[in-house]
């Protein structure tokens, strides 16, 4: 191994040679993401035959440099980092806000956290009940204490640096599996701002070694965490692919499957399709977990006499309540170096605004960043000049840059969902997802005041604000919600808090499309307590 | 500022290596066995290295030294995959052919204003990279961008600029704590 392996030599890796159904499978598990990963690893610990379907490619390892090479070199976009394929990911975006989905989302064993930032906080305690703390959106039928010991067990499995120091978080027992990084340089400039207008900052759980863990390596500072840790540092589904086969699962790359085979009340079997012909895996039991949009795509594509609107979709809402987490973000120039793009992650946020919020206001979480601006590589690599013209231009536009992004909820909105649209077909014939992304106004007012508490600190900090992402031209921070809601009421959801589907009383569903409202935490965490607890209802059934 | 070999081999600090492994290393020692010409036997591995010399010497900033080990260094992990060796094999073939045909004379051979009035004559400044496209888009893809790519993902590279840690190298995690130096 010697230098940089150029961006063009990572390809997919072979992946399974023989890609055929395996025989007397106790549970198909469809996805293999962090949601998949987790189900397919616990089910195979406590002996259970697993087979796991994904639809994208295994990738090798030793192809991460290669693809931070695309992440850095103009020539490529970003879902060239992970061998998108637009045929096989085609799409559409009909709502008012247009869904970059390509953009969110990974096709392949580690799925979407393979391109992920990491950064991982469990809801808060008035997110499982929005309706009664809130006045608007639904309660979830779970509550955070329910979930509590879940969160602690997916800290540990995601293996997540964090602290003690966050005021507003809500209530835990123990301690994270490993310290925080440190705050940045930029944050300690920040903080003096921060303490003027009496904003608490404080560290950012986040789903990467800050020392050597479950074999993998410290964070070395690549700087490239979206879209790829070439180290491993950062946490990636493909941890739980793997341990689920040392422990005896089947993991077939691949092979997206194309419909449920199913009767009136239970699953038959998953038709999946290979590059050698289509297949069909039967199984006991079955736990889709393909990401907010393909879950509920899955289920539509598999309606029939028995379910004609789509399957499990008794309740009409398969697809329904479509959420993200809406970015709003601003920043500008200092006179002074600030010492931006070193790391690609965050060390400090704030949450002290987060449950202030109420029918008007939505809960939001603010971000101080520690790479914004131009990266030089970057700007070297797509200018008109070179040598020393070149340098001075890095010099003059590097080095200054302060920045602040935040994440705020969206409602649960019957008008904000994923369908199928008939007019355009993928690789297979399939008819593409539609996001048909809407909005709403409490989280367009609310992106306001984050836009105002954020002018206010930059204000304070003497810079000269520069951008600014606002009510007009916000977007989406990638999680994709709702989509199969959870609740007691048949009529009203898809899944029970056991995580089942109410319709079939053999398929599971772990995902985010279980989510009745979002909070404005990132979800992957709360992905991972779910898959947790949906095991433990696998378990009791076969 | 001076390139050292670290610069060019950073990427295996990363890779669990370790600092000492690498400085440890003789110029034999790059590629693994140093047979990466062996590797790609149908490239002009020579002509690769001139070429890219005598191209980093007109894309390099005046106050960086050290750029032919550099270069060498860098190009011997590139030339180990067979694609892109071949590709850079051809693009290079094609600015000589291009020179020859322009100025009556190999590209490594022009004088160094020569060679930054080729580049621009190709339309390597204005183009954007494309591996696959036109000759402008694949000079600026494997001649120049990839010299660029080289030296400012590096720590020297990144230095000149006021970052010590560029993306693409693994500089640790105390880089991003650190305050500007006095
Ligand atoms: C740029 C970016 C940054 C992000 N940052 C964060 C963050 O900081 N914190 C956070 O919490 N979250 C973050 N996320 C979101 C996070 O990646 C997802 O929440 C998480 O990966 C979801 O896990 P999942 O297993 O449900 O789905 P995914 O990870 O998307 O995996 C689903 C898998 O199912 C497969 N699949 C789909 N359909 C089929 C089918 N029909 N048959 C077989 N397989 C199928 C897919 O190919 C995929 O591999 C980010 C996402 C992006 C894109
Ligand atoms: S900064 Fe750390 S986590 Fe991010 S890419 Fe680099 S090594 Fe991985």
């Amino acid at each position: 191994m010697s230098g940089r392996p150029p961006a063009e030599s990572a390809s997919p890796a072979d992946g399974a040679a023989d890609r055929s159904p395996v025989e007397d499978a106790d549970v198909c598990v469809i996805g293999a993401g962090p949601a998949g990963g987790i189900v397919a690893e616990r089910l195979a610990q406590a002996g259970r035959e697993v087979v796991v379907l994904e639809a994208g490619p295994r990738f090798d390892f030793d192809d991460r440099l290669a693809r931070q090479e695309r992440a850095i070199r103009p020539a490529y976009d970003r879902p060239d980092v992970w061998d998108g394929d637009p045929e096989r990911d085609a799409h559409s975006a009909s709502g008012e806000w247009f869904y970059p989905l390509n953009h969110a989302r990974v096709k392949g064993v580690g799925g979407s956290t393979l391109h992920w930032q990491g950064m991982v906080m469990r809801l808060h305690e008035d997110d499982f009940r929005s309706e009664t703390a809130r006045g608007v959106g639904v309660d979830w039928p779970l509550e955070y204490d329910d979930l509590r010991p879940y969160y602690a067990e997916a800290e540990r499995e995601l293996g997540v640096a964090g602290g003690e120091d966050n005021p507003f978080a809500p209530p835990r027992e123990e301690p994270f599996p490993m310290e925080a990084f440190p705050p940045s340089y930029s944050d300690g400039l920040f903080a003096e701002a921060c303490d003027e207008l009496g904003i608490e900052m404080h560290s950012v759980p986040n789903a990467r070694n800050s020392e050597p863990y479950d074999d993998r390596s410290a964070c070395v500072g690549y700087g490239t965490c979206q879209p790829v840790c070439p180290s491993g540092a950062k946490y990636d589904a493909t941890v739980h692919v793997e341990r689920a086969e040392s422990k005896g699962a089947t993991v077939i790359d691949r092979a997206p499957v194309q419909r449920l085979e199913h009767g009136p009340d239970a699953i038959d079997a998953a038709v999946y399709a290979t590059p050698d012909g289509e297949y069909r895996q039967a199984a006991d039991a079955f736990v889709i977990a393909c990401g907010g949009v393909e879950t509920p795509r899955l289920l539509l594509l598999s309606e029939s006499s028995h379910y004609p609107d789509g399957l499990a979709n008794s309740s009409g809402l398969v697809g329904r309540y479509f959420m993200d987490h809406l970015f709003a973000g601003m920043g500008g120039l200092l006179d002074e170096p600030t010492r931006q793009n070193h790391v690609g992650f965050l060390t400090s946020e704030s949450h002290q605004f987060y449950d202030g919020a109420d029918a008007e206001f939505a809960p939001f979480k603010l971000e101080f960043f520690n790479y914004d601006g131009p990266s030089p590589v970057e700007m070297a690599l797509s200018g008109d000049d070179w040598g020393d013209d070149l340098l001075e231009r890095l010099r003059s536009e590097y080095g200054n840059h302060v920045g602040l992004g935040a994440l705020v909820e969206q409602l649960p909105r019957e008008d904000s969902y994923v369908a199928l649209d008939y007019d355009r077909t993928d690789d297979r014939g399939n008819p593409v997802p539609d996001v048909h992304w809407n909005v709403g106004d409490r989280a367009l007012r609310t992106i306001e005041r984050v836009n105002e508490i954020q002018r206010e600190l930059l204000e304070e900090l003497g810079a000269e604000i520069t951008w600014q992402v606002g009510p007009e031209d916000t977007g989406p921070a990638y999680h994709h919600m709702g989509t199969t809601r959870m609740g007691t009421d048949p009529t009203e959801s898809v899944v029970g808090p056991d995580l089942r589907t109410h319709d079939l009383e053999n398929c599971w569903i772990a995902s985010s499309s279980v989510f009745p409202t979002g909070g404005a935490m990132n979800p992957t965490l709360t992905i991972a307590t779910l898959a947790l607890k949906a095991t433990d209802h696998v378990l009791e059934s076969v | 500022m001076e390139l050292t070999r670290r610069d060019a081999v950073a990427a295996l600090a990363a890779l669990g290596v370790g600092g000492a492994a690498v400085a440890g290393l003789d110029r034999s020692d790059w590629g693994a066995s140093g047979d990466a010409d062996a590797r790609a036997e149908t490239v002009d591995a020579d002509r690769i290295r001139e070429t890219l010399l005598a191209a980093a010497e007109v894309v390099y900033p005046r106050e960086v030294t050290g750029i032919e080990e550099f270069v060498g260094a860098f190009l011997e992990g590139r030339l180990e995959d067979p694609t892109h060796a071949t590709a850079l094999d051809e693009t290079v073939a094609k600015v000589d052919e291009l020179a020859e045909a322009w100025y009556g004379a190999r590209f490594a051979t022009l004088s160094a204003g020569g060679r930054e009035s080729f580049l621009r004559e190709v339309g390597a400044d204005t183009a954007d990279e494309d591996p696959d496209g036109t000759t402008a888009e694949r000079v600026r893809y494997y001649v120049v961008n990839e010299l660029l790519l080289a030296l400012y993902a590096s720590p020297t590279g990144g230095e000149l600029v006021g970052i010590e840690n560029p993306q693409g190298h693994p500089g640790g995690m105390d880089t991003y704590q650190r305050g500007p130096e006095p």
